[in-house]
C-alpha cells in the first residue's frame, strides 16, 4: 500500500473546487478533515438529506462543524460568499441543486482568494462552473479485502493547472490518514480476477 | 407616601368604572378580597372578605383575579416618577414608597405645596394616595396609615408603630392602647415581655434611633440616541452616526460588564415614519469596530425618504460579559466566528446555522441533536459503537423479501448486486418517544457493499415484513 497522496491533493486552498458522484459526501468529509480547523457545510433546507456526526468521525470532529440551512441556492451562494471571505474556517462545503454560471462561480472563486479558504461545491453531474479550480468525481468501489473500507476511485475531470488522472484510495481512520492504493487487480500477490 | 389600594387603582385607571370593584387572590381553595375601591366599602366589603359573600351584599360585584407582579412593576414606575420630588427614593413595603426630602422641600415652597403638589399629580392619574411628611421615618408611616392628629404622633394607636400583630394585641390587654401611653410607662419591663423590637420601633418613631432610606439602584439604561441639526440620507452618514452612537453605548456595557447579544437601531426620518434596523448578535459583544461592519447590510436596506434626523441605537438584549483572566492556557484569541454567524445569521436567519450536539439514543435519526450554533457550545463526546451511513434519508422501499438481504435488487433506478453483508443490527423503537416512522416495528440493520461500489444502509422490518434503504456510507 503505497501512503503518497494524489497529485492536486489537499486541494489547493483560496480555490473553490467542484466534486460530483456517488461518493462526493465522502470526498468532502476527507478533504474537510485533511484541512483540519473548522468547516461550513451549507445545505439548503428542503432537502431531506441529514449527514450524522457519527459517521464524520473517521474524518473530521463533528464539533469543528458548522450547517447553514438555506432557503434557496441563492442564499447558499450567499452564505458561502460571506464564509468564504471571513477567513475563519478552513473549509466551506457548498452543495448545489442548479447548476452554476460563470459569474456565481468566479464570485465564489473571488471571495476563497480573499479569504484563502478552501471552498468545494458538490455538484449533480455536469452542473459545475468553468470558475473551478479542479473538478473531481468520486465514486465507491467495492473493497472485497476489507469489511469497513472506504475505498474510493477518485478521477479528476477538469483541472485549471494541471492533468487530469484517476487514483484508487482509501482513508485509514487510524491514522487519520488518506492512501492511494493500487487497483484491485493488480495488488502485489493478488491474481488478476478473470473479467 | 401609600398607596392604599394600588391594585384596584391599578385596573381601573385603565378601564374607568363607579360600580363596586373588588381584586380577589386565590388563598388556598378559597378566593379572599386582596383590594378594593371606594364603592365596595361603601356597600359592606372589606379586605380579606371571602369572594363568594361578597357577591351575595353586593350582586353587581366587578371582580378581577390579583396579579401581584404587575402591581409591583407599577409601583416601580411610581418610584421612578417620584424622583421628581427628590433623588432618594425607596419602597416601603409592597404599597407605599418613602422619600427623602430634606434639601429638596424649598423647590416647592414648603413642606405643603410639596405635599399638595404630589397629591394633585396623583389625583390627576387616578391613583389613591395618603401623604405624610415627618421628622422621621417611623412618624411619616404612622401618620400616613393612621391620619394626622392635632396631638401628633403619641395619639396615635399602638399599631401605628409597625408592630406584629401578636405585640400589638399584647400592648392592649396591658392597657397600653396610644403611643403616648408607651411612651409614658418604663421601657426596662416592655422590653423584658415584648422583645428589643418593640422598643426600637417606638426609638425610630421617636427620632432616638435612626433610620435610613435606602433608595433604589436606577436599572441601567443601554440606549443611546442622536438627534442631528439636518437631515441625512447617504449610508455612509448614517454608518458614521452609528459609530458615533457605538462607542458611548459600548463604554455603558464595559462599565457594567455586560455585552450586547440584541441590538436595535431606529432610525427616524423627517416625516416621523421610523424605519428599524435589529441586529441579532451570535455571542455577546461590546467591540465598537466589531460591531459596525454588522450593521452595514440592515442599513444598506433602509430607506431614508427624505432624510433621517434622529438616530437611537439600543442594546435590547444583553448577557453578562465578564473580562476573562488571560492565562498560559487561555490566550485571549481573537473568535472571528461570532462575527461570520452574525453576518450569515442576518441573511438566513441565526436558528439556521447550526452544529451537532450529541444525544443518547440507539435510534439513527436521534442519535444527534441539531442546535443553533449561537446559542449552543460546541461539545465532543460523539460516540459510534458501529459504522454509520454519513448521509440518512427518508426510507426508500425496495422490492426483497425474506430475512436475509437479497442478492439482487434495484434502488433509484439502478440494479445492484450485494456483494458483501454485514449484519443484522436490531435496533428497537423507543416506544416511550412516538415516533410515526418507527409504526413498523423493530428494524435489523444491514450493511450492503454492492459489486457495484456502493455501500448502503438497509433494513428490514420483520414486524411488517418489508426492506427499506435509509442510508449510504463513505
Amino acid at each position: 500500500m503505497s501512503s503518497q497522496l494524489p497529485p492536486f491533493f489537499p486541494l489547493r486552498a483560496g480555490r473553490v473546487h467542484e466534486v460530483c458522484g456517488p461518493a462526493s459526501t465522502g470526498f468532502s468529509a476527507i478533504v474537510a478533515g485533511v484541512a483540519g480547523g473548522r468547516a461550513l457545510w451549507a445545505q439548503e433546507a428542503w432537502l431531506a438529506d441529514m449527514l450524522t456526526p457519527a459517521s464524520m468521525m473517521p474524518f473530521l470532529d463533528p464539533a469543528k462543524l458548522l450547517l447553514a440551512k438555506t432557503q434557496n441556492q441563492t442564499d447558499s451562494l450567499a452564505v458561502a460568499e460571506e464564509a468564504l471571505k471571513d477567513g475563519s474556517l478552513s473549509v466551506v462545503v457548498l452543495e448545489v441543486t442548479r447548476p452554476l454560471d460563470l459569474r456565481e462561480g468566479r464570485r465564489l472563486q473571488l471571495a476563497a482568494r480573499t479569504g484563502g479558504t478552501t471552498g468545494l461545491c458538490i455538484i449533480p453531474e455536469g452542473m459545475g462552473s468553468n470558475a473551478a479550480e479542479t473538478r473531481w468525481r468520486a465514486t465507491p468501489l467495492f473493497d472485497p479485502a476489507c469489511e469497513d473500507s472506504t475505498l474510493m476511485r477518485w478521477e479528476i475531470i477538469k483541472n485549471k493547472s494541471g492533468t487530469t488522472g484517476a487514483w484508487h484510495v482509501h482513508w485509514d481512520a487510524q491514522t487519520h490518514r488518506l492512501h492511494v492504493v493500487p487497483p484491485v487487480g493488480e495488488r502485489p500477490g493478488s491474481a488478476r480476477t478473470p473479467e | 407616601m401609600w398607596f392604599p389600594r394600588l391594585a384596584s387603582d391599578r385596573v381601573l385607571r385603565a378601564h374607568p368604572s363607579e360600580a363596586p370593584f373588588v381584586i380577589a387572590a386565590r388563598t388556598g381553595s378559597t378566593e379572599l378580597i386582596y383590594c378594593l375601591n371606594p364603592a365596595a366599602e361603601q356597600a359592606g366589603l372589606h379586605r380579606g372578605m371571602r369572594l363568594a359573600d361578597a357577591r351575595s351584599f353586593c350582586p353587581d360585584l366587578i371582580s378581577r383575579p390579583a396579579e401581584p407582579a404587575r402591581d409591583t412593576r407599577l409601583l416601580r414606575s411610581l418610584r421612578r416618577w417620584a424622583e421628581r420630588f427628590c433623588p432618594w427614593v425607596g419602597f416601603e413595603g409592597t404599597d407605599g414608597l418613602v422619600l427623602d426630602i430634606t434639601g429638596s422641600a424649598h423647590l416647592w415652597g414648603d413642606e405643603a405645596a410639596l405635599l399638595a403638589d404630589m397629591r394633585a399629580r396623583l389625583e390627576r392619574a387616578r391613583i389613591e394616595v395618603r401623604l405624610a411628611a415627618a421628622g422621621t421615618r417611623g412618624t411619616a408611616w404612622a401618620l400616613a396609615h393612621f391620619g394626622d392628629t392635632e396631638d401628633g404622633l403619641l395619639a396615635l394607636p399602638v399599631a401605628a408603630l409597625r408592630l406584629a400583630p401578636e405585640t400589638v394585641t399584647g400592648l392592649q390587654r396591658l392597657g397600653l392602647r396610644s403611643i403616648g401611653d408607651l411612651t409614658a410607662s418604663p421601657r426596662a419591663p416592655l422590653a423584658r415581655r415584648f422583645g428589643p423590637d418593640l422598643l426600637l420601633r417606638l426609638d425610630q418613631a421617636l427620632g432616638a434611633q435612626p433610620e435610613p432610606v435606602t433608595p433604589e439602584a436606577e436599572p441601567p439604561q443601554f440606549s443611546v440616541r442622536l438627534t442631528l441639526p439636518e437631515p441625512i440620507g447617504l449610508e455612509a452618514d448614517v454608518m458614521a452616526a452609528t459609530e458615533r452612537l457605538l462607542a458611548p453605548l459600548c463604554a455603558k456595557l464595559a462599565a457594567q460588564d455586560m455585552g450586547a447579544r440584541r441590538l436595535c437601531l431606529t432610525l427616524r426620518r423627517v416625516d416621523q415614519a421610523s424605519q428599524q434596523v435589529e441586529l441579532r448578535l451570535a455571542a455577546a459583544m461590546r467591540e465598537p469596530a466589531r460591531i459596525l461592519p454588522l450593521f452595514q447590510r440592515g442599513v444598506t436596506e433602509v430607506d431614508a425618504g427624505f432624510g433621517i434626523d434622529q438616530i437611537r441605537l439600543e442594546a435590547t438584549q444583553v448577557e453578562p460579559l465578564p473580562l476573562q483572566q488571560i492565562g498560559p492556557t487561555n490566550q485571549p484569541r481573537p473568535d472571528h466566528l461570532a462575527d461570520l454567524i452574525t453576518r450569515i445569521g442576518t441573511r438566513i436567519g441565526l436558528e439556521n446555522i447550526q452544529r451537532f450536539l450529541p444525544a443518547d439514543s440507539h435510534i439513527p435519526e436521534r442519535s444527534f441533536l441539531i442546535a443553533p450554533a449561537a446559542f449552543s457550545e460546541a461539545q465532543g463526546g460523539f460516540h459510534a459503537p458501529r459504522p454509520r451511513p454519513i448521509r440518512l434519508f427518508p426510507p426508500e422501499p425496495i422490492h426483497a423479501s425474506g430475512a436475509q438481504p437479497p442478492a439482487r435488487f434495484r434502488w433509484r433506478r439502478m440494479t445492484l448486486t450485494t456483494a458483501r453483508a454485514t449484519g443484522p443490527e436490531r435496533i428497537t423503537p423507543e416506544w416511550w418517544l412516538p415516533d410515526d416512522n418507527w409504526r413498523s416495528g423493530l428494524r435489523d440493520y444491514w450493511k450492503i457493499d454492492t459489486r457495484e461500489g456502493r455501500r448502503l444502509w438497509l433494513f428490514y422490518t420483520p414486524q411488517n415484513p418489508g426492506w427499506f434503504v435509509q442510508g449510504e456510507f463513505a
